[in-house]
């Protein structure tokens, strides 16, 4: 167990550090674009002397490592300072839209992963099967559709056509949470059909990667249903490769349906990012980039921690 | 129990063929085989690899592997007809009539459970008993087939126990539903033969309380010997000669059994270590390991020219290790190795191309030491331009000449993927890339044990022969006695890491020995169908004695 315990602190001490070189990056390129705050702040007609002296006011002049250190003090304590653009807290402005994005991509994985496993897992147990076949090209087509092409088709169907979903998803923090389910029914349909391809097949090929191998064999030997061969013997040896998937796919539910909120008019974190960077609204979009990265560790942090608990010979050393 | 013809016969194979797939279509890999068992009948099936044994062993269970057919005959297990029955028929009598040991129990047992629940899962699907039930069974199991610490041992997962103790553990599970049949396949191969003598043992012991009949796969004319009360003798899928086992073994009356049986009889005449000469390799005081752990205790030893000296000592010993100090691959933390007198450089980059040059290896696995996109001509023309830089018509003259050399027609092999060649051949091509390089010295890692007996007796030839012809010296690493035997000058035996005896062969195999030397010498099988007891009754008494040879396994 201590092994174990070791192991997870230095995955968490790695993602911790990653996180740092993130902000930095973020950083440093934010300070490489023409431009600061303030002058996006007083607009083109502002002369040097007062653009000067807001920066004084707001800082500016200090040099770059200070103000990367106090940036970093505060994301730190969980502020985020404040948006150039409304001057409200981006805290605040964050907080519906980063609820909206965490809903609607929690919406689409309670649909797209347990879809994905059973499909894949079926898919591996009647391999080469017409079902098979099916499932393959199914999930194929669907993936190599870009996404707002997609969740156009769906609108032109579902929306316009037969009037079943709304076409644009405004929601609230008062929308109860039946009217949500119904309201973002589409796109997280659409984000379900982006990635459940990618799952599904990694699913299937980490199964059938294992039906080769002699305790597979020793398991039909034994006279076991082709069922609990699959769930029982090859599942829990295949669960390493097909957790690191899923976490990659989560990671992109949060970060990459940008696209889709926008042709749902979703009022995420999506839509904001798109939004500030249309209105050079620097501070948001650091903040933004930040949460991304912040999934995308996490997330993968937990996929390497389940991936040690699925494996008996780490979590049970000689 | 009796049947309807009025006897006690529990298997009954007639004309049973079958097909394996290939991109040509299906081709027919046993032809036509008849088999009978009786009850608690012990039958040895034996032949080399491609008899179609295990695929014979697995039709007794009605089941043909992925890309296999049963395409003709009939398998009648207790009256029922197998290959003509339901898939969900046959399914019920797989783990609870009959049941299958397998070659690796490493393998076999699936690394994600532990031992107990992968042991009750057979009796708890079949329906034979309750989980509890089982698990006390099981203990009671473990304990009669000597399993040491038989109630904890069933909750360890798999890579946390021994593999003679695991394949012990397999036998067990196989006797979870007391089955009618058990089909074991190669049971002992992938085993040291000091572990294999405990795992022999517990398997006969097992059979016999039980009284369960059994199906003895194996290519190891002197294990079958312990365990069969009668003997098949299977080549090219077809029956050779069929006996009972002492019947067989005294008066074998096809020529293939007596080839078999011939295998262990080749020899070398043992050459005496020349005097005043410079060992042309040596080690001295190595000690070397991976990271915190040693492997090698200081470790001294010398091959002399024209000489082999074989190491013997079960896996995990350090012989395979020593021979990558010797090529440079593990540089040790202490102790140095000398060529010719000089010291040679730690690790292999150091050394000169002619350093390089005169020191070959050849391994173990024929199979994965040839690239297998790389043509005969490719794999024996690299080091021909690498250490002595021929290229053209030359460099594809001296290839031709090394197949010839090595007993293989240039015309018909040049142009081969090792994906087209036997195993045997395979080595053969091994053997011609090690001497292309024109080596003094070639340290040849277990290069017979994947091999089958007669195939390896034939490289044990050609290696001697050329041996000779070239005036090299061989460090011969290997577990299996029988090859020291045959080929060896010298001997040296290693025991966790260290070198615990060395000699002439002749006085290695001649008494006293040291205790581990003694453990090893005496586990090899012989032919003696009753060499097994005899053995163990010897080693019962030497513990009554208090001195108990075991192997570092169990």
């Amino acid at each position: 167990m201590d092994a174990v315990l070791k192991m997870v602190a230095q995955r968490l001490a790695l993602g911790l550090l990653t996180l740092f070189v993130v902000s930095l990056i973020i950083f440093a390129s934010v300070e490489m674009l023409p431009g600061d705050v303030a002058e996006e702040i007083l607009g083109q007609s502002a002369t040097p002397e007062t653009v000067a002296a807001l920066r004084r006011d707001l800082g500016l002049d200090r040099p770059a490592h200070i103000r990367y250190f106090e940036w970093l003090g505060d994301m730190a304590q969980g502020d985020f300072g404040r948006s150039l653009a409304n001057k409200r807290e981006i805290t605040e402005l964050l907080g519906t839209r980063l609820w909206n994005t965490l809903f609607l991509a929690g919406y689409a994985a309670v649909i797209a992963v347990p879809l994905s496993l059973a499909l894949g897992i079926l898919a591996a147990l009647y391999r080469n099967s017409l079902y098979d076949r099916l499932v393959n090209s199914a999930t194929l087509t669907s993936i190599s559709f870009p996404e707002f092409f997609v969740a156009y088709i769906m609108i032109a169907i579902f929306a316009v056509s037969w009037r079943w979903f709304p076409a644009i998803v405004n929601v609230t923090a008062e929308t109860p949470l039946d009217e949500r389910l119904y309201k973002a029914f589409l796109p997280a349909i659409v984000l379900t059909m982006v990635i459940t391809a990618h799952m599904m097949r990694m699913t299937r090929a980490a199964i059938i990667n294992l039906m080769a191998s002699p305790y597979i064999e020793m398991a039909r030997l034994k006279g076991l249903t082709r069922r609990r061969i699959i769930l029982h013997h090859a599942l829990p040896n295949a669960l390493a490769p097909i957790i690191n998937v899923i976490a990659l796919n989560l990671a992109y539910l949060v970060v990459g349906v940008v696209v889709v909120e926008v042709v749902f008019v979703y009022p995420g974190l999506g839509q904001l990012i798109i939004d500030s960077v249309t209105k050079r609204d620097i501070p948001v979009v650091q903040a933004c980039s930040l949460i991304f990265a912040l999934t995308y560790i996490l997330l993968n942090l937990l996929a390497d921690i389940l991936s040690i608990l699925s494996n008996p010979r780490l979590l049970h050393p000689r | 129990m009796t049947d309807a013809n009025g006897d006690d016969l529990l298997l009954r194979i007639r004309g049973l063929k079958i097909e394996g797939r290939t991109e040509e279509g299906w081709n027919e890999i046993v032809h036509g085989v008849d088999l009978d068992l009786r009850r608690g009948e012990v039958l040895g099936l034996i032949g080399e690899s491609g008899a179609g044994k295990s695929t014979i062993g697995l039709a007794a269970m009605g089941f043909a592997r992925d890309g296999c057919r049963l395409s003709a005959g009939t398998i009648e297990f207790d009256g029922r007809e197998l290959r003509s029955a339901p898939e969900s028929a046959r399914r019920k009598l797989r783990g609870n009539r009959i049941s299958y040991v397998a070659q690796s129990a490493a393998a076999a047992f699936n690394p994600a459970h532990r031992l107990m629940d992968q042991y009750c899962e057979g009796p708890v699907v079949h329906g034979v008993m309750g989980r509890a039930e089982a698990e006390r069974d099981a203990i009671d199991l473990f304990e009669r087939i000597h399993l040491p610490d038989p109630e904890a041992i069933g909750f360890r997962y798999p890579h946390q126990v021994s593999g003679g103790q695991l394949q012990r553990a397999m036998t067990a599970m196989a006797m979870s539903c007391r089955p009618d049949l058990i089909v074991f396949d190669e049971p002992t191969t992938a085993l040291d033969v000091t572990t294999q003598i405990e795992v022999l043992a517990a398997i006969r012991d097992a059979v016999e309380q039980f009284g369960t009949a059994a199906i003895y796969i194996t290519h190891d004319l002197a294990v079958v010997a312990q365990m069969a009360d009668r003997i098949m003798v299977l080549r090219h899928g077809l029956l050779v000669e069929e006996g009972d086992t002492r019947q067989l073994l005294s008066d074998p009356q096809m020529e293939y059994t007596r080839d078999l049986l011939e295998i262990r009889r080749f020899r070398v005449e043992e050459r005496p270590r020349p005097a005043d000469e410079t060992p042309v390799l040596e080690m001295r005081g190595v000690t070397a390991g991976y990271g915190a752990s040693t492997v090698l205790h200081d470790v001294s030893l010398q091959i002399h020219r024209k000489r082999t000296v074989a190491v013997v000592g079960e896996s995990g010993s350090g012989k395979s290790t020593a021979a990558r100090v010797i090529t440079g691959l593990l540089p040790p933390t202490a102790g140095e190795v000398l060529y010719d007198g000089e010291p040679l450089p730690a690790r292999f980059d150091r050394r000169s191309t002619d350093q390089l040059r005169k020191l070959q290896m050849i391994y173990q696995m024929p199979d994965t030491a040839l690239n297998p996109k790389q043509r005969v001509e490719m794999v024996i023309g690299r080091p021909l331009q690498f250490y002595l830089g021929l290229s053209g018509s030359k460099l594809r003259e001296r290839v031709r000449a090394l197949l010839d050399m090595i007993e293989l027609e240039p015309d018909t092999f040049i142009d081969r993927l090792p994906g087209e060649l036997s195993g045997g051949q395979k080595q053969r091509i091994c053997i011609a890339r090690a001497l292309a390089a024109e080596p003094e010295v070639i340290l040849c890692d277990e290069v017979t044990s994947a091999l089958d007996p007669l195939v390896a007796e034939g490289i044990l030839k050609l290696l001697d022969r050329l041996q000779t012809e070239f005036s090299l010296s061989y460090m011969f690493i290997t577990h299996d006695l029988a090859t020291v035997r045959a080929i060896a000058d010298e001997v040296v035996v290693m025991f966790q890491g260290k070198v615990v005896e060395s000699g002439p062969k002749s006085e290695m195999f001649t008494p006293p020995h040291h205790d581990y030397t003694d453990l090893l010498l005496s586990s090899v099988p012989e032919m003696d169908p009753d060499w097994l007891d005899r053995l163990l009754a010897e080693r019962a008494e030497l513990a009554k004695q208090g001195r108990v040879l075991k192997a570092a396994d169990n």
